[in-house]
């Protein structure tokens, strides 16, 4: 880690991690940036092993890849229940990580799970660290103070064959949140509130440094899931800076390193945040944590949030047309009026999972609501934990039990209802209280309906059977 | 694949999609993504949208465009790869908007779809020129970086050198990044695993 020279300009966690990774960088030409570790999953990584092949190349660095199925894999029944399309694609990966020596967490195997669940559980994702991945949630990791961020498929097949990207660096914006959050307020509520004052594209070109009282009070879960949802907002990635929380979390897991090494990581770590002094570039708000109410969100995309007690805005009253015309698109698909309250809205499905909420707080969140209580008539709810190892702690905790007793679904761990390519979807026209991360027509199934919320919010909904507000039902 | 088709003039009438941020997910639903090859995507591009009969792709004046003009913030959302391939498969090489998702831009400039950014009243005059003729010709001249209206009006776009002269010149990041084997073989030895090592701790 570099030492602060005397006089130099303060930088941010940003520049520090970027500056550390830079191999070269040649006039006029983006940046040749190192690559700590690759994620790769099912969905993204074909057509690139199929380059390296047309190429005769190999993989680089297969220790610093790590690749685990987890987009289309079914959440009950296993493999053998697959159709043959989804079937190529696993054998694709299988195939691509033996001929590449690729570590491979398969299906239901300990270690699997949703790609941004495995990283930072196995200790792979650590501060400090660039980690890409064919998925633009990859954002999750920055909540270990690693830059972290999604890339295509053609940059997967690049970091495969030289453990580098062609990189421009983005440019740095501060999101601090002050105070605390108030009881029954989430780290979901907290990033649903940045991302509908920031909108869908508020942060394009940056990289989120999320700061302040209110994010420190966070657990490493919690971080997570604000992290994870930057890209919602635009922004390549999110970051926090480590702390003891940080280094507790990471401490004995299986990838992480051990003893002499684990205290060296943490000595070195001590300088990633950013400098007092540091600009950010890209801009900065401040948001004050006491007035976050739990969200929920209206539209077709994550932007289009609200407090769950106030009403879906009427784009009668919106001046800019374009967001008029948004808003009224919007509406029609959700079947919603300009000026309605969501409260007390029925609904057919709920979902508690995806690489935002599947970890075991977020069960215990929903399941301290479900608990004792029934789903209400006519309502699904599916309740999908991020991985094997979760899944193994909320049985060891009885939070299944909860679950199936209140008339919930408890399945195998996977990416499930967030994108509907596995066989679990959202029925056309149905509305889904869902954990997940996008709302967009469609997502969750053709012609779904999604309100995104906090798992707690999402679990008060299934036990009312519409829209609920958790500080009341809890 | 080590060589690139190059990038040409394009000289074409355009689609008009006058929708703001058109995410990944309907440029091409999930449910397509389910291959393991290229091949095929052009019947699945904007899918859901198109089961409208009058959705702007299903006209036949859309046929043979090779330039799409969409509302903002295009192509958010998910990092697939498979929207651009699904553009460029039925037939799109440029792409206009005020503002691309950034993983949207990187992607679609590996695949010789050119994301042409310019201000909101260009969109405008292009999507009026559009309504009163469908076949209005626009050029986009990349060596210059102008869009050239109908009225012979050049609009200067931004595209960063480097990936002007790949898709000029069809040159292949990828070789140009194992180029670089040397230089990035001493940055780990430099480095040393001393630092936050990978995977395998
Ligand atoms: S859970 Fe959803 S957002 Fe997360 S990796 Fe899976 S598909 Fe992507």
């Amino acid at each position: 880690m570099s030492e602060a020279v005397a006089g130099a300009a303060p930088r941010t966690l940003l520049d520090k991690i970027w500056d550390a990774h830079v191999v070269v960088t040649e006039p006029g030409c983006p940046s040749v940036l190192y690559v700590d570790l690759h994620l790769v999953h099912e969905v993204t990584s074909p057509q690139a092993f199929s380059g390296l092949r047309a190429r005769g190349i190999g993989v680089r660095r297969p220790d610093r890849t790590l690749a685990t199925m987890d987009h289309i894999t079914p959440t009950r029944g296993g493999l053998a229940t697959l159709d043959a399309e989804s079937m190529k694609m696993v054998a694709a990966l299988e195939r691509g990580a033996a001929e590449f020596g690729i570590p491979l967490y398969r299906l239901g195997e300990r270690g699997n799970g949703i790609v941004h669940v495995m990283g930072p559980e196995l200790g792979a994702t650590r501060p400090g660290m660039t980690i890409v991945c064919g998925d633009s949630h990859t954002s999750t990791h920055g909540a270990f103070g690693a830059l972290a961020f999604g890339i295509g498929t053609s940059e997967v097949e690049h970091v495969l064959a030289t453990q580098c990207l062609l990189q421009r660096k983005p440019k740095a914006f501060e999101v601090r949140v002050d105070g605390r959050l108030a009881p029954g307020v989430s780290g979901k509520d907290l990033i649903l509130a940045v991302i509908a004052k920031l909108g869908i594209g508020g942060g394009t070109g940056s990289v989120f440094e999320f700061r302040g009282e209110a994010i420190s009070a966070l657990s490493m879960e919690a971080r997570m899931t604000v992290c994870n949802m930057s890209i919602e907002a635009g922004a390549r990635a999110g970051l926090i800076a480590p702390d003891a929380k940080t280094w507790e979390f990471l401490r004995g897991r299986p990838l992480a390193p051990k003893g002499e090494e684990f205290e060296a990581m943490v000595a070195a770590g001590s300088d990633l945040k950013s400098d007092e002094g540091a600009t950010f570039e890209g801009g900065s708000i401040v948001l004050d944590g006491w007035t976050i109410a739990p969200m929920i969100t209206w539209g077709t995309n994550p932007g289009m949030g609200m407090a769950i007690d106030a009403s879906v805005p009427d784009p009668a009253t919106m001046a800019d047309p374009g967001a008029k015309a948004m808003a009224e698109k919007a509406l029609k698909y959700m079947g919603f009026e300009g000026g309605q309250p969501l409260l007390g809205k029925a609904i057919d499905v709920v979902f508690i999972g995806s690489c935002t909420n599947s970890r075991l707080s977020d069960l215990q969140a929903a399941a301290d609501i479900v608990r004792g209580k029934k789903v209400a008539d006519g309502v699904r709810m599916l309740v999908v934990p991020g991985s094997v190892n979760i899944k193994r702690e909320a049985e060891a905790l009885g939070l299944d039990r909860i679950f199936m007793d209140a008339g919930a679904e408890w399945r195998d761990a996977g990416c499930s209802m967030c994108i509907a390519m596995n066989g679990d979807l959202v029925p056309p026209g149905q509305l889904a209280v869902s954990t997940s991360n996008r709302n967009f027509e469609g997502r969750q199934g053709p012609g779904s309906r999604t309100l995104l919320a906090s798992p707690a919010t999402a679990a008060a909904s299934a036990v009312r059977g519409a829209v609920a507000d958790p500080r009341e039902v809890a | 694949m080590s060589e690139r088709e190059k990038f040409g003039e394009v000289l074409s009438h355009a689609v008009p999609l006058a929708v703001d941020n058109i995410d990944t997910d309907q440029i091409i639903p999930a449910r397509f993504l389910r291959v393991t090859h290229k091949d095929g995507l052009a019947e699945v591009v904007f899918s859901d949208w198109r089961k409208d009969p009058d959705f702007v792709l299903n006209r036949p004046t859309s046929a043979g465009a090779k330039i799409l003009v969409a509302g903002d913030n295009f192509g958010c959302g998910s990092s697939r790869e498979h929207a651009p391939w699904a553009l460029v498969a039925w037939g799109f090489r440029v792409v206009v908007s005020t503002r691309f998702a950034d993983i949207f831009r990187n992607n679609a400039l590996k695949n010789g779809l050119l994301p042409v950014q310019v201000e909101a009243k260009v969109v405008q005059k292009m999507l009026a020129a559009i309504a009163d003729d469908p076949t209005t010709v626009f050029e986009v001249d990349l060596q210059r970086q102008v869009l050239v209206m109908p009225t012979g009006e050049p609009v200067r776009f931004p595209i960063d050198a480097f990936s002007k002269k790949c898709l000029l010149e069809g040159v292949d990041e990828l070789g140009y990044l194992l180029g670089h084997e040397a230089a990035i073989a001493a940055f780990e030895a430099r480095r040393g695993e001393a630092q936050p090592a990978g995977a395998s701790g």
